[in-house]
């Protein structure tokens, strides 16, 4: 049993990194006529990428990586702010978030 | 097997259970509360990582504003929640078997057994960044040197976002009665006040109403 024996290490917060993202690309296949739930799932990709981000700065002992992150974080953060603005505005015009409904530029 | 090791594994196994509830549960505010507990135990396991900055400005940033953005607005729409559930059964299994395929793929990629081999403490470069400087000091002097102009980037970027959120969900209603501070600033007292010239006319005296009806 090699995985209790060691420290923790990189592998770790990869494979945590790699269920995360896993796990909501599975929530945009499930829930997806569900706009804030799709947003959420996006938020979630986003986690998982910042956690790899994290675990090799601390494992190459570079700021880059950590930098990068709280970069993530603020375009995340402008990120959900306009795509909630949109969202706002679709149901004030249509009534409805599905995104089955949202069809007028289809031919 | 040390406490921090320990650790790790119980969040992040409350990572994954909380990330799974976020895209199953029924109600959209426990999906975001779900995703409120995921957020904070991700920010535990890079606490454990050694990222405490980041660690505290994930909490503070999603906890704190960008998940209640997201629990105002689910609670402010009405949403018909058994409608918009159509068609998750029937992709659950492709979703299913597309998750756990990539995931394989990735463990076998990134060869999770060697690289578990070799903890963070024991390779050169981390053993030398560690007990030097504390983490927020390590990070400042990266982002206020050779990533300052990137910093400052970011800063526009969120002063767009929020002008453009302002924008987008600003609605001008119909007979709402609004002031224009700039007609407001522009006004003149010759505009508002006019002074008319007017002679003076002068009444003929009316005999008063009494002494008509004597005879």
């Amino acid at each position: 049993m090699t995985v209790l024996e060691t420290g923790l290490s990189l592998g770790h917060y990869l494979a945590l990194g790699a269920a995360l993202f896993c796990i909501s690309l599975a929530g945009i296949f499930l829930n997806r006529k569900n706009v804030i739930v799709l947003l959420m799932s996006i938020e979630l990709l986003l986690l998982a990428v910042n956690i790899n981000f994290v675990a090799f700065s601390r494992e190459l002992g570079d700021a880059a990586g950590q930098v990068f992150v709280f970069f993530i974080l603020t375009v995340a953060a402008a990120e959900a702010a306009i795509g909630l603005a949109i969202l706002v505005t679709l149901f004030r015009n249509r009534r409805t978030i599905d995104v089955a409904d949202i069809d007028t530029l289809k031919g | 097997m040390d406490y921090p090791l320990l650790a790790f594994y119980a969040f992040a196994a409350a990572a994954v259970m909380s990330a799974v509830a976020v895209i199953s549960v029924r109600n959209m505010v426990q999906a975001a509360l779900f995703l409120v507990l995921t957020f904070f135990t991700v920010a535990c396991t890079w606490i454990l990582a050694g990222a405490e900055f980041l660690g505290i400005a994930l909490v503070l940033v999603y906890v704190g504003a960008v998940m209640v953005l997201f629990l105002f607005v689910v609670m402010m729409l009405d949403i018909d929640v058994a409608r918009i559930r159509e068609g998750y059964v029937r992709y659950l299994p492709v979703g299913l078997l597309v998750a756990v395929v990539m995931l394989g793929e990735m463990f076998v990629l990134i060869g999770v057994k060697a690289r578990m081999a070799t903890p963070f403490g024991v390779n050169a470069a981390s053993a030398a960044k560690a007990g030097d400087v504390p983490n927020t000091t390590w990070l400042a002097r990266a982002l206020f040197t050779d990533f300052l102009l990137p910093f400052e980037v970011a800063a526009v970027i969120l002063t767009i976002a929020v002008v453009a959120a302002v924008m987008l969900t600003l609605r001008r209603r119909v007979g709402a009665k609004h002031q224009n501070p700039m007609d407001q600033a522009r006004v003149r007292a010759a505009d508002r006040f006019r002074m008319v010239k007017m002679d003076a006319s002068v009444k003929p005296a009316e005999p008063a109403p009494g002494e008509e009806a004597k005879p």
